[in-house]
């Protein structure tokens, strides 16, 4: 039922615990973003003409284009001039064969954040693919995938071995000038996974991709792609830590999911960015356009997010639904404390007929933190019989929060149902009250409501990962309360 | 034993308890009466630890243990149980799993490993049979839904889990059926022949038909105005409160 709460005593006394820095040689460009930069990192990663053509065509969009203001966060504005777009740990300027040749030292860092990359030690079922600053350092299991036929590897291997399929994808669903990040993660991406499914095929395992931002004045800008042919079913997971490091570090992704007819694909993500500190210094900005495309007929994408870490989180995890019956979801728990803000929810754009979308938003705030749900769900005239349902919870820890929910709903089609319900609770001082009668301690007691807060976000997790969200939870609201 | 000498409490800055002195050996039930508002509640937050409510002077102690310099679950941890009048709903968030928690919150303050799941389970079910809840119950959210019969049974199930040294009983007959009031009666019963002493707070005595009380006291203006037997109560149930001025 709660399998972290018996180890909470354990985990409450523990602060950010993926905060620790790995001294390791690393390759790093200069700080500053210019053509110059963009070809010596396409050339850095040998790829083909069209690949570096694309990335220049987006860095003369993102040089005409402006950070947006419309989301309900603050900081000063970002220097990106100043900060380096390439990182890569030296022992790896070879690409490792197998995780015999990757560094130990990057072996460790994986060990201490609990992600053991050595297959005989994974549990079963989980692949793993890890990026560290902004290259891949090691895919797991590959020859299981590859018998089934699914291909799971760093996406600068893919453009190279799979040039046909990056062709045809990369860009489709979040093209290069759909918003500033998006256009700058075209620029400059370095690395991220890459996933294709073939036609009828069940994914064997749970594909995970695990990203640690380790240099400092470095951004990292992954790019994944996940394309579900026909008929196939994945699920991904996706787990970030960063260290603990006084000034911002961005963080700006690119995540496009394209599920073609009958094909499924749900996306889970454990965000822990490195948040900063209680007087809200350092920390990750966490500026991150993930947008899945139901393509085919009956196709489902399903986003599942528990955001606990980052300074600033802006994401949008969306699903346009263009096949007829598409099903779109997006289940999210976002939890800020201290001086964190998050502007984060979802898209659901109706296209097909007939089709589906839930949203299930919870936002927890403690601190001096604000959290906000933007959601837009919207039906396009040729969406009969569309159908949207969603519910937007916020709960309230303590006086010097704030929550915020912004639904928009464009409906254009009269066939279609749109419900929305949301609520604000805060925890009840009564509540603490009888918990700490029956022995628990305060924070016992405030993990054991927002627990039972997030129940419905969490049950979508694998299990695994629904354990971590769980002690994920219980760390990050350490001190919330008192 | 439950011994509380001189107690005065005070709720924003207002006295509403003025030199109680109550000792309730194990195994004994007492019976607490009075007219609404004469502050039987106040004692019940000022023992439980609730810091709304001032302790002005006095002492509270629990088998030899001073507990007013100690935190409400620590209390808890001493084998203080309070069973509330107005128990706390908590969406989402099973009854089995919120008994895990209790039972193990105590388990670790006694230094002991926590219960396994079908050891839990066991002591659960049995609990449950006793309460009259029936076993789906155990999965719903804690008191979500509950009507107010479920939710005073839910407390005497968690009272027979945690068996404490010391339990106070707040009005847990108000809106109760025949069947209910038999039922709890029973609990306290088989709780108190295990050596828990009671504090039944309560006005209406006539749920005190299933329970043998040792002594009822008579609280009234912020004082025990009166101590007695069984017939106490039944001089209350025919006359009221009039006669015991404050």
């Amino acid at each position: 039922m709660c399998a972290a709460n018996t180890d909470l005593q354990h985990h409450l006394q523990q602060h950010y615990s993926a905060g620790f820095v790995t001294d390791i040689e690393s390759d790093t460009f200069p700080a500053g973003l210019n053509e110059t930069v963009i070809r010596q990192l396409s050339a850095k990663k040998q790829e083909p003409e069209f690949v570096l053509n694309w990335r220049l065509q987006a860095f003369q969009r993102w040089c005409k284009m402006k950070p947006p203001t419309w989301a309900q966060v603050k900081y000063a504005p970002i220097d990106f001039q100043s900060i380096a777009y390439y990182s890569s740990p030296k022992s790896l300027a070879d690409r490792p064969k197998s995780l015999d040749d990757v560094d130990p030292e990057l072996l460790q860092t994986y060990e201490k954040l609990g992600i053991p990359l050595h297959e005989q030690e994974m549990l079963a079922g989980v692949a793993v693919d890890a990026v560290f600053d902004s290259v891949s350092v090691a895919t797991t299991f590959k020859d299981t995938l590859a018998k089934a036929g699914v291909i799971f590897c760093p996406i600068s291997e893919a453009i190279q071995q799979h040039p046909e399929l990056i062709q045809a994808y990369l860009g489709r669903v979040v093209p290069p000038g759909d918003n500033f990040y998006a256009a700058l993660n075209a620029a400059v991406f370095s690395d991220g996974s890459f996933v294709y499914v073939p036609e009828g095929v069940r994914c064997p395992l749970e594909l995970s991709t695990y990203f640690r931002i380790n240099a400092a004045n470095t951004g990292q800008f992954e790019r994944t792609l996940i394309i579900a042919d026909k008929g196939s079913y994945v699920s991904y997971l996706e787990g970030c830590t960063a260290p603990m490091r006084d000034e911002n570090q961005l963080h700006a992704a690119v995540v496009e999911l394209v599920a073609l007819d009958d094909a499924e694909i749900k996306y889970s993500t454990v965000q822990n960015w490195y948040p900063g500190d209680e007087h809200g210094r350092g920390g990750i900005y966490n500026f991150v356009t993930k947008r899945g495309l139901c393509a085919g007929t009956r196709s489902k994408i399903s986003w599942t997010q528990v955001e606990t870490g980052s300074a600033i989180t802006w994401k949008y995890p969306s699903v346009i639904l263009r096949g007829d019956h598409a099903i779109g979801e997006f289940y999210s728990v976002a939890v800020t404390r201290n001086y964190q803000q998050a502007d984060t929810g979802t898209k659901m754009i109706h296209v097909g007929k007939n089709t589906r979308s839930t949203i299930l938003s919870k936002g927890i705030s403690a601190g001096k933190s604000q959290n906000t749900y933007r959601g837009l769900v919207k039906v396009n005239p040729t969406a009969t019989d569309a159908r949207n349902y969603t519910q937007c919870d916020s709960l309230l820890i303590g006086d010097g929060c704030s929550a915020n929910t912004f639904p928009y709903i464009e409906a254009g089609e009269y066939s279609g149902i749109v419900e929305h319900e949301a609520t604000t609770s805060k925890i009840a001082d009564e509540q603490l009250l009888y918990l700490q009668q029956r022995g628990l301690e305060p924070e016992q007691a405030v993990a054991l409501v927002v627990n039972g807060f997030c129940k419905d976000v969490f049950e979508q997790l694998p299990m695994e990962f629904a354990v971590e969200a769980n002690r994920l939870m219980q760390v990050s609201l350490e001190g919330c309360i008192g | 034993m439950l011994d509380i000498q001189s107690l005065a409490v005070s709720v924003a800055n207002k006295t509403i308890l003025k030199a109680i002195e109550l000792t309730i050996n194990s195994g004994e039930i007492h019976v607490l009466m009075g007219p609404n508002g004469v502050g039987k509640s106040t004692l019940t937050r000022a023992l439980l630890g609730d810091e709304d409510y001032t302790v002005e002077s006095g002492s509270i102690t629990l088998a030899g243990q001073d507990l007013l310099p100690l935190s409400i679950e620590q209390r808890a941890h001493q084998g203080l149980f309070i069973a509330f009048q107005h128990p706390v709903t908590i969406p989402g968030v099973s009854n089995l799993q919120f008994y895990k928690a209790m039972v193990n919150a105590h388990r670790q303050a006694q230094h002991q490993e926590p219960l396994d799941a079908i050891e839990l389970l066991e002591q659960v079910k049995h609990a449950a049979q006793q309460s009259g809840l029936a076993e789906d119950f155990l999965y719903r959210g804690l008191n979500d839904g509950f009507s107010g019969g479920e939710k005073k049974r839910n407390e005497l199930l968690q009272m027979l889990l945690l068996s404490p040294r010391f339990a106070v009983v707040d009005e847990i007959d108000s809106g109760l059926d025949v069947d209910a009031l038999k039922i709890i009666g029973q609990g306290i019963r088989h709780l108190q022949q295990q050596g828990t002493g009671f504090l039944l707070i309560t006005h209406y005595p006539h749920w005190l038909e299933y329970l043998t009380p040792d002594q009822v006291h008579i609280l009234v203006g912020g004082r025990i105005v009166q101590s007695g037997g069984a017939e106490l109560a039944d001089q209350v149930a025919d006359h009221g409160f009039q006669a015991f001025a404050a």
